[in-house]
């Protein structure tokens, strides 16, 4: 695809082209996306939260709530990170390294940072539509107890967000692929998954490893859409804490996004 | 002293059985991964460790505070010795099967380093046997990593438990060969993406995490027709010391597995790699 | 027994219902430097593989060494030396370890391998580079080390897909020379290229090839022989009146071709024309006077150019 507009016009819409760029190419797979929308939350849900749940739920609730319900929020918010982190990673290394399409797109007066700010805004888009599933599938297993439940989207839909403004930096910066794939995924991304509260409540690990939780998105996250799901008590300054925390990740995130990839561009 | 050339190497095989698949070489294969294993950076290799104990940590230790005992058959354990076979097995599988697909494909299609080695008198064969081969070297060695971190934990209670190690790597061919043959038939990157989405219902309901008795009788048919269930069945008989005729049967699937895999990969050899 | 090294009879490759390859016929001798000419998409890589031996032909019949690549891939790779179109170097490894690995994918002792290896980074000008990864080397360097790597077992041909598309001229000239010094050894190449230069340069017998077929087979200087005159006239008179003068000058020349952006005139003596044309008071914006080239014959054979 070709992009030859007056730069005039160009100017205000460039991301949203580089956006509709993306999301085109993830037409292309559609299938397998509604798929993994679809099937992921009934394999989880069916079986951590059926399975494991009935080893726990015959022994003792976490937060008074059965185990399917304490685990939905934390599944919710980390699918929407999972598929904020696919859009974004891969589309980088590829617009850069493998395929180089940026250095195209970048010859014709789209900057920089319209293509950071237009890939961020297609995985948006993905992880809006993937967490919707998702909260539907959740509802339908009768995993959400208040009225007001679907507040959880959005909340989940921010954690989506920091991750990606995340990622969209850090792929940018890496040159290395190979290492940035095997290093991040392993040494940041499974820990923060396991240990953000997401299966079990943070207070139920040693003191010195809950900083985990505290510098992970996805813990706060989780503890919004806690919550907004079956009402755990937070204080509303925590909550404040909470909100605060996701908001300056996405600034910083998206700060550094722009910047890597204007230079990264401009090398 | 004289030196063999490349020609008189090549003849002495001529005439053999499948002398047009397999020149007898795929231990330079296994040299050529061993080179590129030295110089990548140590945090990689020991990736490969990091993933079941992480693993194993977050729920062995983590939410095993939660569950407490399990009863399985006519024991009662902890949780954490529950899960340590199973995470034993799928890391096996997902080893195995990164291996023999990914990386298969992305030797065979992006860095075209297959085409190099079938350029030279290598058959197709030495090359997928010398991958599969490399494949369960890391695995045995990875196998042997988790054991020696976790038995010391005490979470392998019978001596039995050391033969988890082999049939790691027994559940590791089996994938690997699965994998292959699999890779065969494939030629873009979204029936790659295919094959994770497949996986994940092996990995959730292998009963690595959860004895599958807590479903109904038809669905627990089901989840035993799936490959990983018997590995972890497999491994978690061993390590628990419960030794009996049905751990013949899922080393069995695994024989099976291998066989099929070797068949289908050997008969695609051409398709896979002299497109 | 024939002397000659590779010997094709209708050689044929379809990809599906699409022929890339219509039934060939062509031999290499003990020897000499044999080229395939023609434009991208011709079928020349396809052709080269079969002779590698690492793609099965879908019809007609091929020897190479007197066997069937389809009955004895290995023995018959043994004796061949291949650079592909695209470099296909072990990323993952060093410059010296790519020649180490992939001697030992021939059998060879290391003994054998490391002292060929002092001789190929010498022959390949890579003697400072011998402990980079590959990814760090210029596009000329990763040619010269896919050449040495070939060249690793000895090998009785060696098959060189479009050795310097890509490179800058200094980079060509460096792999010509390497190459003709090959030549000079006696090693049998085969090489395929789009360059007209390149193919007259190294060439001693070449066949021209368009949309899967032999449109010609000859020595580069028979070839300009037969298919063209000896000399050419290139005028150029801006693109919307190229058509209208080459009514006036075509009985002024034996054959001549209009291209979008100029008008060739076929002559062996291309001066005499120029002056001639002058004379009737026909004055180009440019005019060259040049020897033909196998541009010139590929344009009379198929009526295209070379490079579109
Ligand atoms: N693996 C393949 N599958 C399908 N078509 C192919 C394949 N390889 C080559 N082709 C097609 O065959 C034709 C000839 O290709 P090739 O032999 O590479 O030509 P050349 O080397 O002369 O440029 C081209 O049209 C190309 O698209
Ligand atoms: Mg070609």
């Amino acid at each position: 695809m070709s992009i030859t507009t007056e730069p005039k016009v160009v100017k205000p819409y460039g991301a949203l082209y580089v956006a509709e760029y993306r999301i085109r190419n993830m037409m292309r797979f559609k299938a397998l996306i509604v798929m993994v929308s679809i099937g992921n939350p009934f394999l989880y849900l069916l079986s951590i939260g059926v399975g494991v749940g009935a080893l726990i739920d015959s022994n003792n609730l976490i937060d008074g709530v059965p185990y399917l319900t304490f685990l939905a929020p934390a599944l919710l918010a980390n699918a929407a990170i999972a598929g904020g982190m696919d859009e974004t990673v891969f589309p980088t290394l590829h617009g850069f390294k493998w395929g180089k399409i940026f250095f195209g797109i970048n010859s014709t007066p789209i900057t920089g940072s319209q293509i950071a700010i237009g890939v961020f805004l297609a995985a948006m888009a993905r992880v809006v539509f993937l967490v919707t599933i998702y909260w539907i599938v959740l509802y339908l297993f009768g995993a959400l107890e208040t009225s007001y439940s679907w507040l959880a989207i959005p909340t989940a839909i921010f954690a989506g967000a920091c991750f990606a403004a995340m990622m969209l930096a850090l792929a940018a910066k890496m040159e290395n692929d190979n290492l940035f794939f095997t290093f991040i995924s392993r040494f940041v991304i499974m820990p923060l998954f396991l240990f953000s509260g997401t299966f079990f409540p943070l207070s139920a690990m040693p003191i010195y490893l809950q900083w985990i939780g505290w510098i992970s998105p996805l813990w706060h996250a989780t503890e919004l859409g806690r919550f907004l799901t079956y009402g755990r008590e937070i204080s509303n300054q925590m909550l404040f804490l909470h909100v605060a925390f996701l908001s300056v990740i996405l600034i910083v995130g998206l700060f550094f996004a722009v910047r890597y990839y204007t230079r990264r561009l401009a090398k | 002293m004289i030196i063999a050339t490349a020609v008189e190497i090549a003849d002495r095989r001529a005439g053999r059985l499948g002398d047009k698949y397999y020149a007898g070489r795929a231990r330079s294969v296994m040299n050529r991964n061993f080179t590129a294993f030295k110089s990548s950076t140590w945090l990689v290799v020991l990736s490969g460790f990091i993933e079941p104990v992480l693993y194993l940590f977050a729920f062995g230790f983590g939410l095993g505070q939660f569950i407490g005992d399990v009863e399985v058959s006519n024991n009662v354990i902890s949780y954490a010795v529950f899960i340590a076979p199973g995470l034993l097995a799928t890391s096996a599988m997902n080893g195995a099967i990164y291996d023999s697909t990914w990386n298969v494909f992305f030797k065979m299609h992006e860095s075209r380093l297959y085409q190099g080695m079938l350029a030279t008198s290598l058959g197709p064969l030495d090359v997928a046997l010398g991958e599969i081969a490399w494949a369960l070297l890391r695995g045995l060695i990875y196998a042997i990593g988790f054991v020696a971190i976790v038995a010391p934990l005490g979470l392998i209670p019978s001596w039995w438990g050391i033969l988890a190690i082999p049939a790691s790597v027994l559940i590791a061919f089996g994938f690997a060969a699965i994998g292959m043959a699999i890779t065969s038939y494939i030629s873009s990157f979204q029936q790659m993406g295919a094959i994770n989405l497949a996986l994940l219902p092996m990995f959730l309901f292998s009963g690595a995490f959860y004895p599958i008795e807590v479903f109904p009788e038809s669905a627990q048919i089901l989840i035993k027709a799936l490959p990983l269930h018997h590995g972890v069945s497999l491994i978690r008989g061993l390590t628990l010391g419960e030794i009996d005729i049905s751990l013949l049967g899922h080393a069995g699937y695994f024989v099976i597995m291998i066989a099929l895999g070797l068949f289908f990969t050997t008969k695609r050899l051409t398709a896979l790699f002299m497109r | 027994m024939t002397t000659n090294l590779i010997q094709a009879h209708g050689l044929t490759k379809r990809y599906g219902d699409f022929v890339a390859v219509a039934g060939i016929d062509f031999h290499v001798a003990k020897g000499e430097s044999f080229g395939l000419l023609g434009p991208n998409g011709a079928g020349k890589s396809s052709t080269m593989r079969i002779i590698a031996a690492t793609s099965q032909r879908t019809g007609g019949d091929i020897k190479i060494l007197d066997k069937d690549p389809n009955l004895h891939g290995p023995q018959i790779r043994a004796h061949l030396g291949v650079v592909p179109q695209q470099d296909n170097l072990d990323t993952e490894l060093t410059v010296e370890q790519n020649l180490f690995v992939y001697g030992r994918y021939f059998g060879l002792s290391s003994s054998f391998i490391k002292n060929k290896i002092e001789e190929l980074l010498d022959f390949a000008q890579l003697v400072e580079k011998r402990d980079v990864k590959v990814d760090a080397l210029s596009g000329g360097m990763k040619r010269r080390l896919t050449i040495a790597r070939a060249l690793i077992s000895e090998p009785d041909i060696l098959m060189l897909d479009e050795p310097t598309t890509g490179l800058d001229p200094q980079a060509r000239h460096i792999l010509w020379d390497r190459l003709f010094r090959l030549k000079e050894q006696g090693v049998t190449l085969v090489i395929t290229t789009h360059y007209m230069d390149e193919a007259e340069q190294l060439c001693d017998r070449l066949v021209v090839m368009d949309k899967g077929k032999i449109m010609a087979e000859d020595s580069p200087a028979g070839l300009i022989k037969t298919y063209s005159t000896k000399e050419v006239l290139e005028v150029r008179f801006g693109s919307e009146r190229n058509a209208e003068m080459s009514e006036k000058l075509k009985q002024h020349c034996e054959r001549i071709e209009v291209l979008p952006d100029r008008i060739l005139m076929y002559a062996d003596d291309a001066e005499k024309v120029l002056e001639e044309i002058i004379k009737q008071g026909i004055h180009p914006i440019t005019s060259l006077v040049r020897r033909s080239s196998l541009e010139d014959v590929f344009l009379r054979l198929t009526g295209r150019s070379l490079i579109e």
